[in-house]
């Protein structure tokens, strides 16, 4: 599924032009990547929400040369499901082990 | 940022009442939903992907006890993010 897609059932779902559909789901995920670049979580009830992490700087190696490097101090992006989203995917597994 | 938050910025960009951004997010993230768990891949370039991994049953322990705990197997839906967002983030490095 691409930003296509989510366009395309905009369009039918609501009724709203193809063309404006476009540029809603663009804006959607415009809006949602800067709060992340901002450091903001992103909190989204029923889907999960996206949270920075901060990775401490450690010492790796290049696999190749076996020279010892810093991995400097970054900040990573954290998925963290809905109980919903999570129970939605394992519905059917759940079902077979009660 | 609150879904809340994300519907007001809609609205002010596309001059929607606030009901036909609510409208409009919901459908958004249950679309998703739906897809992530009819394991179809969502790809949105410059964000990142999202996609279903299933994880075989196990045997655990609970740390705390030492109990032996079985895990039943199970699906997560994981989020990958994109370079370029990666790269955004590490940009602003400053703060």
């Amino acid at each position: 599924m691409t930003k296509k897609d989510l366009a395309n059932f905009l369009h039918k779902r609501m009724g709203l032009n193809l063309k404006e559909s476009v540029r809603i789901v663009d804006k959607f995920f415009e809006i949602i990547v800067e709060s992340l670049a901002k450091g903001d979580d992103v909190k989204l009830p029923k889907f999960g929400s996206l949270k920075i992490q901060t990775r401490k700087p450690r010492l790796g190696r290049n696999p190749s040369t076996g020279e010892r490097i810093e991995i400097s101090k970054r900040k990573a992006i954290v998925f963290k499901p809905s109980k919903i989203l999570r129970a939605k995917l394992n519905n059917s597994k759940s079902d077979q082990d009660e | 940022m609150l879904k809340s938050e994300l519907e007001e910025k809609i609205s002010k960009i596309f001059k929607f009442e606030n009901e036909t951004s609510q409208k409009i997010v919901d459908t958004l993230i249950n679309y998703m939903s739906s897809a992530i768990s009819n394991n179809d891949r969502i790809e949105i370039r410059g964000f990142g992907s999202f996609f279903k991994k299933e994880y075989r049953a196990y045997t655990g322990r609970n740390p705390k006890t030492g109990d032996q705990v079985d895990v039943p197997e199970k699906v997560l839906p994981l989020f990958r993010p994109s370079k370029e967002l990666l790269s955004k983030l590490n940009d602003s490095k400053n703060d």
